[in-house]
Parts: structure tokens; sequence; C-alpha cells
């Protein structure tokens, strides 16, 4: 179970190469993941192939020969339990599938085995992690709109995150994810628990004696992501905790509009200025509301996702070392015993094997998981920027509400359009 | 008594390196006044003759009156006429000090001098209505910085005032730092002073006050609850706003951390982080600025205690008319009855007269006698109130509907500056996000 296939129908894209213009770009999607598949040649041109299909992805959506949408989530009710169901649309052009579309229907539950088998299958590849089971403080209804929208969008953003993997997507498990209508007769098959049950016990005892020949670069990898980790965790929480400041800002602000607005009505030469302030705290209310909840359903769960993903790749190293132990312990053993060595001379064998199949799909997919964390991080935080550029420019005073600006007795230096006459005050609206 | 509760996680908050941080919670310099554009309106009073100021402050030791040790603040008034010297050269300045204390003895005397004036506040005694990074103590820079800037306005207010600036004392108290207390003192002022039980028993009692004192009264109650729920408001507000702004300095130094470890992302995470920075500690200022329009919104809160006061005076003046204009009527009436005989209203002395004789004619002359004299003096009494009162309501109203018109002018500037404060902190704000995207897009 090596999973280094190389894509079946490749060969013959490769041959319309002159047809279409964009298939020209449909065949550097591929042969990028063909280098993938194998050992990469240079990080460098690697990075370069990335960035190309990074920008592919956002222009020629419908270039992939593996597109996935999830939603429509619904309640769905039997007597034992009520949980929300997913419907899940497949477009495909690939040989391997039957049908070029497909549509069924997924549970949560369906997700994570889906993400077990592959982690199972692929152990030294980095999964795209799934959105957290059980609920982030803050939320307690699990069948809260907002919380069932925020987990439509992560199931989504990981089937797609998947099945633009270049080994990934060619997995078995998730052909039948996507395809089977009664997916429970295959869960039942295949190693799953026990496997993972044996899998810690190795690792534990591993890590009891210690690995002696981890190569450096995995070290280096494993010292950046344990830093990468605790930043992108505090990222998370200062998030958090910004939008929670907010929260609480908001609230205090929306006891002062109405004490305005409420003195406006006793008053007559005063009124005027009042309520446009009363309009001024009001506007901003609203913003920081919207902003708040931006911070909740986007910001954060982009972030968030870095964090279990860095999880993620903690665990991949972990195994990475397992298999490694595996290797040295009989190699040690090997190179200990003198008598009937055949045996163990082929165990050893296999298990170098194994070991240099797991460090160069580990190398290939870090380098992928680099860039993708570049470009989601770098596009999360310039959204982030974004959108608190319109929340300033929102909840400015325009210029149009109803202040007599005049008293100021000259134009404010930056607001050099407006007119003083008080005829052109009584025209205005509040925006 | 108006803090914001201090959490744990306010370490977070705290952790933001800000640069501005002092005991005071923002650096120390010159605060702005509190009106300015007030000493503008000079005119031909007694600010167009004379600049006044308060340059400095001071903290000063000296045993007071119980020769106990005591630590207090002085504050240095500045006065230059500036009528032109007749050799052209401008005159020099001239420096006295004064504390606190001094300044509440001036206004006292000018409340009681001028009753039907609404007289400037004072500054408060002790910081109310501080968001939490505010001191609340009498002694930190910052309050007192604050204080003087307060103190000065109460002199220019008082120096444009049409009726208060000509007044001698207060030229004595700009002019004379040595015995000016004597000189007060003397006026005997404190015993004019009207005593607060008969002015709340008159309150009470007063049977038909003058329209438009009962209008100002119910303005002056409205005045003082808006303004006050105004400044809790946004005192809260700004509490909140600050931690908002204070944490994101948390994004720099993580930023700055995380950059270490990054190739490609370091620049862009870098950079960032400073913006984060400058954001998290711009909120100084902002808050700064936000407490000066605090400070406007404050005085007409203690303005309205001042308008009140001219209202209560005028129910005293009220009722004091009221019951010695009935006394009067009383005597006369008890004078009649005593000459012609005639009982109009019941009294027990008329009925033991009737039951038990009538008392020798001397004695009838000897009281008609007397009740003549208390009604002579009784008309006295009341033409005198009646001046007094008189006086009070002609140069009240005047006073109050000055007083109006100010309210709303200083009022409409106050808010309108507000919202420029606003537009200002908006634009700041999408300055620092603008060139953190720059950043972010380096990335």
């Amino acid at each position: 179970m090596s999973g280094q296939a190389v894509p079946v129908d490749l060969s013959g894209h490769m041959l319309d190469l002159e047809e279409d213009e964009d298939l020209e770009v449909f065949s550097k999607h591929h042969s990028s993941a063909a280098d993938g598949g194998s050992m990469p040649n240079s990080p460098s041109s690697m990075v370069n192939q990335y960035r190309l299909e990074d920008e592919e992805d956002e222009l020629v959506d419908t270039m992939k020969d593996l597109l996935v949408t999830v939603d429509q989530p619904e309640s769905h009710v039997t007597a034992i339990e009520t949980f929300i169901v997913y419907r899940v649309v497949t477009k495909t052009t690939r040989s391997e599938f039957d049908s070029s579309e497909y549509e069924v229907r997924r549970r949560y539950q369906d997700f994570l085995w889906l993400r077990g088998r592959l982690e199972d299958s692929y152990p030294t590849l980095i999964v795209n992690p799934l959105p957290e089971k059980f609920v982030m403080k803050g939320m307690v209804d699990r069948f809260n709109d907002d919380f069932i929208e925020t987990r439509r969008k992560a199931l989504d953003r990981f089937l797609n995150k998947v099945s633009a993997h270049p080994v990934l997507s060619h997995s078995q498990h998730l052909h039948v994810f996507l395809t089977a209508q009664d997916l429970l007769s295959h869960r039942k098959q295949g190693p799953g628990f026990l496997s993972r049950v044996g899998e810690t016990v190795r690792a534990v005892a591993h890590s009891v004696r210690g690995l002696k020949g981890r190569p450096e670069e995995f070290t280096l990898m494993h010292d950046y992501v344990e830093e990468f980790s605790s930043k992108i965790s505090s990222v998370d929480k200062i998030t958090q905790r910004i939008a929670k400041e907010q929260r609480e800002y908001v609230d205090e602000l929306k006891r002062c509009g109405p004490t305005y607005s409420l003195w406006a009505a006793l008053e007559e030469d005063l009124a005027e200025p009042l309520r446009g302030v009363a309009g001024c705290v009001e506007r901003c209310c609203v913003e920081t509301e919207e902003h708040i909840q931006y911070l909740s359903e986007v910001l954060v769960p982009a972030v968030h996702e870095y964090v279990l993903s860095a999880d993620t790749v903690k665990a991949v190293m972990r195994r990475r070392d397992t298999i490694h132990a595996d290797y040295e312990v009989k190699n040690e053993a090997l190179a200990l015993r003198k008598d009937e060595p055949q045996a163990l001379e082929e165990e050893v064998g296999r298990l170098a094997e194994r070991l240099e199949l797991a460090n160069s799909a580990l190398k290939g997919d870090w380098c992928r998981w680099q860039e993708g964390m570049r470009g989601d991080l770098r596009s999360a935080f310039v959204s982030a920027t974004e959108k608190n550029i319109q929340y300033y420019e929102k909840s400015q005073p325009s210029q149009w509400i109803k202040m007599p600006w005049h008293i100021l007795g000259r134009t404010p230096f930056f607001m050099p359009s407006l007119q003083f006459h008080s005829s052109t005050l009584h025209k205005v609206q509040l925006v | 008594r108006n803090r914001a509760p201090r959490d744990p996680a306010a370490a977070l908050r705290m952790r933001a390196g800000s640069s501005h941080s002092s005991a005071g919670g923002w650096r120390r310099m010159r605060a702005r006044s509190v009106w300015p554009l007030m000493a503008i309106q000079a005119g031909s009073g007694l600010l167009g003759r004379m600049e006044i100021c308060i340059a400095e402050a001071e903290k000063r030791s000296g045993k007071n009156a119980m020769s106990m040790q005591e630590t207090f603040t002085v504050y240095l008034i500045e006065t230059r006429l500036t009528d032109a010297a007749a050799d052209g050269r401008s005159p020099a300045p001239n420096f006295l000090w004064r504390r606190y204390s001094e300044f509440e003895l001036l206004r006292s005397y000018l409340t009681v001098t001028y009753p039907y004036i609404v007289v400037p506040p004072l500054p408060e005694k002790r910081a109310e209505f501080v968001w939490h990074k505010l001191s609340a103590d009498n002694m930190d820079p910052d309050f007192v910085e604050r204080r003087r800037v307060g103190l000065e306005n109460f002199l220019l207010r008082v120096a444009l005032h049409p009726v208060l600036s000509d007044d001698r004392i207060l030229h004595r108290f700009l002019t004379e730092e040595h015995g000016w207390k004597e000189v007060v003192c003397d006026t005997g002022f404190q015993a004019k002073a009207d005593s607060r039980l008969r002015a709340l028993n008159a309150s009470f009692r007063v049977r038909n006050p003058e329209k438009c004192f009962l209008e100002m009264k119910h303005y002056s109650d409205q005045l003082q609850s808006n303004t006050a729920q105004l400044l809790r408001a946004r005192a809260r507000v700004a509490d909140r706003l600050y931690g908002v702004y204070k944490v994101h300095g948390n994004y720099g130094r993580v930023f700055s951390e995380w950059s270490a470890i990054e190739k490609e992302m370091g620049d862009g995470l870098q950079s960032a982080g400073h913006h984060m920075d400058a954001y998290a500690a711009s909120i100084d200022d902002i808050l700064e600025e936000e407490e000066h329009y605090a400070d406007q919104i404050k005085e007409y809160l203690f303005y309205s205690e001042a308008l009140r006061a001219v209202c209560r005076k005028h129910e005293l003046t009220q009722f004091e008319l009221e019951m010695s204009s009935q006394d009067l009527v009383c005597k006369k009436q008890q004078r009649e009855e005593l000459a012609t005989g005639i009982v109009r209203t019941f009294s027990l002395k008329g009925m033991t007269h009737k039951l038990f004789g009538h008392e020798a004619p001397e004695q009838k002359e000897a009281r008609l006698r007397l009740l003549e004299e208390m009604i002579e003096e009784g008309e006295e009494t009341v033409r005198v109130k009646t001046a007094e009162w008189r006086e009070h309501v002609d140069k009240a109203c005047e006073e109050m509907r000055r007083f109006k018109e100010q309210t709303d002018r200083d009022l409409r500037e106050a808010l309108v500056n507000y919202a420029v404060m606003q537009i200002s902190m908006c634009k700041k704000g999408i300055q620092v996000w603008s060139n953190t995207k720059e950043c972010f897009l380096k990335m």
C-alpha cells in the first residue's frame, strides 16, 4: 500500500496538448502531480509548480477533473438520534469513475471515517484536518445555524483539499465515499481501530527506546512544526480574544446611542447634533456586530484549521519515526544475529524500502503543505485586513450625517468637499 | 466607583508593548484647554484688557491650621495687561500662586454675592467618571494637569462673564497673592449665605414660583441627568475599546516570533507585527482626545448644579415674600378686628373676650398702637422683600437666557468635535490596516 501510483489517465491527456489551450494548463497541473508522486528534483522547482497550481485553481475551477461540493445541510431524525446530513456532489471526468456525476448524503461521522482511512493508507502524507468533533467554546448548540454553516464550509474545504491532492484524490476510500449510496456497509470493512491501537503501542515503545538515526531534515521539520504549532495556536487564541473584547465593547456601545437620542428628544437647538452623534454610534454598533461575526465565522476557523493541521503534521512525523524505529530495531538485531540471517535480511530489506517510501512521501507532501499554509494564511490575513478597512470606512461619520459642521468655522482638512451653506445641510440624509 | 472590574486576563491586554504606559496610563503632556476658542470671545470685558492663564502646578508642603504636615498643590496664575503701556512696551506679567481651596473660597463668595448668576463651576474635587486606566489619585500628575486646565477654564469663564468680570474681589484674587483671604472674609459674605435648611424648606413650601424658574429647574435636572448618563456610558465604552486595541498588540509579539522560523513569510509577518504594535499604541492618543470631550461635558454637568442654585434662590426669595406678605395681611386683619370689634375670623382670644368680658380701653389702645408699629415694619419688610424678589427675577431671567444660549452653543461645538474625532479615529484605523494588508500581501 505505497500509494505512490501515478494517475493512470495521465499519458492519454498528454497527447491532446496541441488541440486546446486550456488543456495545456490542465496538463501542467498533472505534470506537477506526477513529480509530486516520485522524488522531487529540487524544492524550488516544486514550489514554482505548486504556485501555478494555486493560481489555476482560482481561475479555472472547471479544469479540475474532480470537483466536489458539500452543501444542503439537513436535519435527519431517527428513533435513537438526530444528526445533520450534508449533500456531497461530485463532478468528474476521471475514468476510474463509472459516471461523471454523483450525489450522496453524508454525515460528520462519515467524514471522520474517510479521514481515518486516508491516514491509515498513507501514514506519512499530511491529510487536511476536519473541523472539530465538539463545539468550540462560546456556542453550545450543535444545531445552531451558524455552527452548521461553519462546519459545512470546513467539510467542503476538507473534501476539496483531499480531491486536489495528487495522491489522496486517487484513494479507493475517497472513491467509495463520493459514490456509494450506502456507506455503512463499506465502513464495516478494513482495519481501523485495532491497527491504530497497535500503532500507538509501538510508538510509545519506540519513544522509550529513542530514535537514533533520524535524518537532520526531519529534525528540522520537527522543530519547525513545534514552533509553528505554538505560534498559530497563539494567533488563534488572540483572534478569539479580540472577538470577545469586541463583543463587550459593542454591548456597552449599544447603551450609548439611546442616551444621545433620548436627550435629543428634549432639545431644540441641540437636537440635530445629538441625533447626529446617536446615528454615528448606532452605525458603529451595526458594523462591529458584523465584524465580530466575520471573526468568529471566517477568520477563527481559517486559523484554527492550521492549529489542527500542525497537530496532524506532528502525528505524521511520529508515524514516520515509528516506521524508522521499526527498521532500526530489526537492523540492529540483524547486525547481532550471525546465524539464519536470510529471513531477517528479507524483513530488514522490506522495512528499509518502507522507510524510503515513507520519507519521500513526507518530503514531497511537506513542500506541498508549506505552500498551502502560506497561501491559505496569507489570503485569510489579507481578507481580515480588508474587513477591518471596511469596518472603519463604514463606521466613519459620513459628511452627510446631519451635523452643524459649519460651526467649526472652517472646512475640516479631511472633508474638502463639504459645503457650508445651510441649504445644503437641510437636503442631506443619514447614510 | 466607576471603574470596570479588572479581569485576570487583563494581563493579555497589558502585554501589548505600549510605549506610552506610565503610572497615569498615558504619557504626560500639556493638556489642551477645555474650550480652545473661548479666549477669542474676549471683547471689551476683563479678558479684553487682560490675559489670564494658569501656567504651572507645583507640589508644596506646609503646616495646616492644626499644625499638621500636609502636601498640597499650588497653581501659578499669570496675568498680563493687554493695554499698551504709555511708552509702547507691553507690561510685565504678574504671577501669583493659589491653591484649590482659595478657588473654592472665591467661588463661594461669588455665589453668595451674585445669587442671580449661574456661577461657573470648579473642576471636580476628586476624579469621577474615569475609565480604569486613568488614575483617580489627586496627586497623580495627569490629574493635576487636568485640574490646572479646569481651573484656568474657570477663571476664563468668570473673566468673560458680563457681570462677574467687574467684581473687585475677583480682580484682587488675580493680582494680590497675600492678604486676599482676609479681604474676602472681611466682606462678611459668609454671614449672608443662605442656610441649606432654609432653602430646602422654601423649595417645599413655596406656592407660586415664576414660570421661567420652574422651566429652568426642570431643564437643570434634565441637563444633569443627561450629562451624567453620557459620561458614565462613555467611560465604560472607553474601557472596552482600550481592551480591543491592546489585545492586537499580542499579534505584534507573536508575528515577530513566528517570522523567525519562516523564510518567505518572515518579512511580511515581521512588518505586519510592527503595524499591530502601532495600532495597539494608537488607542492612548485616541482616548486622551476623548477625555477632552468628556471634560467639556463634565463642565456642563457641574453647571447644571449652578443653574439649580439660581432657581433655589428664587424659591427662597419668593417664599420669603409670600411669608412676609401673608404675615402683613394677618396683622392688618387683627387691627381691623380690634378697631371695629367685628370678629371675622375665629380666634380663642376673641372667644374668651366675648365670654369673659372686654378689656379696658387703655389696654386696647396699647395693643392697637403695637399692631400699627408691627404693620409698619411688616410693610417695610414686604417692600424690601419685593425689591429683592424683583431684582432677582429680572436679573436671573436675563442671566438664564444668556446661559441657555451659551449651553446650546458650547454643547453643539462639543458634539461636532466629537464627530470629527471619530472621523479622525476611523482614518487612522484605515491607514494602519491598509499598511498591514500590504505586509501580508508580501508574505
